[in-house]
């Protein structure tokens, strides 16, 4: 409807767009506390937050560990374990910011920023997640040997080892407390993934894992992604409805309310082709920030900047001014030009 | 006034009389541009236009009473720090609390955007309230995704290791590590709530600049296209032409 | 303190019990907690009663 932009102070006259321009108010002025209602409203959150806190509590659903993952499926950790050692668990195989797995990274087209950032939290996991924590235990000549073993085979015998070792472990159980494995030719493997597991369910794991380098830990990216590599944390979390494919993104632990803002961000999660592509974080936030500069520029979008006038809802919002000015001239009122504070009180009727 | 004294003669001195004001000066330029764009009835009105008669007008207030709440609360944690709550019952309550104000926080955000969507706002040169409107609401949105990873607990494990797969996607997992606590737990108590505060004073500024936005013409007046002489007519209150 | 906070937590945070398992609503491939969903309900009616109750002024409102 408009034909000119911009502001210049130069241009005689334009026309005016009732979605973009409104004519000021020249009207009348009531009387309004702002800061009485700044006290109300806090006191009314504060009344309405101490009861919601007082009737629900919140949740605090306890921690997994890695002792209580290997103590709870044990034949998961090792099974996990041993796709930490060869390289292919999804930690392994994740590529940046991890490691530098070729093709591993999300992309749309050219585009991969992923790629670009490269490797800035390196994880090797064969070394983080398996050798050096079995170094570190004290007084095991056994372990020790086996450890040598597997260090100084060529890299061929070690892969050999561990696709034997990951073929057998698929059946193996945890009778008496103790992992059994069905024999095959995994050479020193057994005795390590064993003795790993061990270490796992006596807590020493979990301490290893943080503190490897240093005493005051604050980073745990080593144990959540050796955790997040097994099935344990993921099948408490589909107990909970907090997987991806359950919309668990909004959701809370339990009953309690989540972060239904998040509804959009993880519809598309939902949705084809996203839900099933290898680059479908990329595309949701290729979605979303789309849709977000959208929502921050509507001012600017004609259509959607005319959806509140063809609504029509604030008719309803602002029925008691249309009906105060109804009775008046069709200009709106010719109030004192204001270029300062507005027109003083005027007590009384519309 | 402020009187100090000459330290060689003992004689009064009054620092802000006597003394021609220096308009190059930084802080006198600085001054002036912010006590004419906000003079102090317009920082402080009190009073509104007649057409600000709705209770959907409470819900911008309600976000930032929720806001005080929350940062309130929050701080009551940090003084006891991050694993307070999970050895407390007190903690415990004081982190309910948190959550539920978090909650109320976004209930009012998004009644109020509805709302002024619905007002259409942005009109009259009001589009930098709507996007830093638009603009504080992503930010909370992060401030409240770092505090869900701060909880150290079942939750924050989940919620990190799924989150970590949208950030590094972007290539922002890099610098944003969803997995280190100790990153999330500053950028949650001292970087973001920061943003936000600022974001949200910004807005509020820029709603007291400009007023409230002024309702649609009347049905028969609306969508006319008319001419109109000049700028003034869409200018705000106080604008120079 | 740490006793009010103990009897008020123990005491009343069981009030109604929000842990446990969730309640969902599945309707064609929308899943939601009925938490969630109580609470966006309970957004669009705040929403629509803010704008239907009258708000009277001082000096305004219906004269």
């Amino acid at each position: 409807m408009s034909t000119s932009t911009g502001n210049d102070p130069n241009r005689r006259s334009r026309r005016s767009n009732p979605d973009r321009d409104v004519e000021e108010w020249h009207g009348k002025y009531l009387p309004y506390d702002l800061v009485k209602e700044f006290l109300v409203a806090l006191l009314v959150v504060v009344i309405l937050v101490v009861g919601l806190s007082v009737v629900f509590s919140s949740p605090d659903e306890k921690p997994v560990t890695v002792k209580s993952w290997s103590t709870s499926n044990p034949v998961d950790f090792a099974q996990t374990a041993i796709t930490e050692l060869d390289g292919t668990s999804g930690t392994a195989m994740y590529g940046p910011p991890y490691n530098s797995t070729p093709g591993a990274s999300q992309s749309i087209g050219p585009f991969s920023p992923e790629r670009w950032l490269g490797v800035h939290h390196p994880i090797d996991t064969a070394n983080n997640y398996v050798l050096s924590p079995l170094k570190s235990l004290p007084g095991q000549p056994g372990l020790d040997a086996a450890i040598t073993t597997y260090t100084s085979a060529s890299s061929a015998q070690q892969a050999s080892w561990n696709a034997a070792y990951e073929k057998a472990v698929a059946n193996a159980t945890f009778p008496q407390g103790a992992l059994k494995v069905p024999t095959g030719s995994y050479g020193p493997v057994g005795t390590m993934i064993g003795s790993l597991t061990s270490m796992a369910r006596s807590g020493a794991l979990d301490g290893a894992l943080l503190s490897s380098r240093q005493f005051y830990g604050t980073d745990y990216t080593k144990p959540l992604l050796f955790i997040a590599d097994g099935t344990y944390l993921a099948n408490l979390a589909q107990s909970q409805h907090l997987s991806g494919d359950q919309w668990g993104m909004m959701n809370e632990t339990g009953n309690y309310p989540g972060q239904a803002w998040l509804w959009l961000y993880t519809l598309w999660y939902q949705v084809p082709p996203m839900n099933a592509s290898a680059s479908g974080d990329l595309q949701v936030w290729a979605i979303m920030m789309g849709l977000t500069l959208l929502l921050a520029l509507v001012p600017f979008i004609p259509g959607l900047r005319s959806i509140p006038r063809w609504s029509r809802i604030y008719r309803i919002i602002w029925r008691q001014h249309y009906r105060d000015i109804s009775g008046r001239a069709p200009s709106g009122g010719k109030g004192p030009t204001a270029t300062g504070s507005p027109p003083s009180h005027q007590p009384g009727t519309a | 006034m402020t009187v100090e004294t000459d330290s060689d003669t003992d004689v009064p001195v009054d620092v802000s009389a006597d003394l021609p004001e220096d308009a190059e000066q930084w802080t006198a330029k600085l001054r002036h541009a912010a006590v004419e764009a906000l003079p102090p009835q317009r920082l402080m009105p009190d009073r509104q236009p007649a057409y600000v008669a709705s209770w959907i007008y409470v819900f911008g207030v309600l976000t930032i009473a929720a806001l005080a709440v929350v940062i309130l609360t929050g701080m009551v944690l940090a003084i006891f720090g991050p694993t307070w709550w999970h050895v407390s019952s007190t903690g415990l309550f004081v982190n309910s609390l948190h959550l539920w104000s978090v909650e109320v926080f976004f209930f009012a955000m998004v009644v109020h955007l509805w709302g002024k969507f619905f007002m259409a706002a942005w009109r009259g040169r009001r589009r930098a309230t709507w996007i830093t409107g638009v603009v504080s609401f992503v930010v909370s949105v992060g401030a409240a995704f770092t505090g869900y990873l701060s909880q150290q607990n079942f939750d924050s494990q989940w919620i990190s290791t799924q989150a970590k797969d949208g950030i590094n996607s972007t290539g922002a997992g890099a610098i944003f590590n969803v997995t280190n606590f100790g990153q999330m737990l500053m950028w949650h108590i001292m970087l973001l709530p920061l943003a936000v505060v600022l974001l949200v004073g910004v807005h509020v500024l820029l709603v007291r600049r400009r007023g409230v936005v002024p309702p649609f013409a009347p049905p028969d007046q609306l969508g006319k296209g008319v001419e109109i002489a000049g700028p003034e007519a869409t200018m705000t209150l106080g604008d120079e032409p | 303190m740490q006793m009010l906070g103990a009897v008020l937590g123990n005491l009343l945070g069981s009030l109604i019990n929000l842990n446990g398992s969730g309640h969902y609503v599945h309707w064609g491939f929308i899943q939601i907690s009925v938490a969630n969903l109580v609470l966006i309900g309970l957004m669009v009616v705040v929403f629509v009663a803010a704008i239907l109750i009258p708000f009277r002024r001082h000096g305004g409102g219906d004269q």
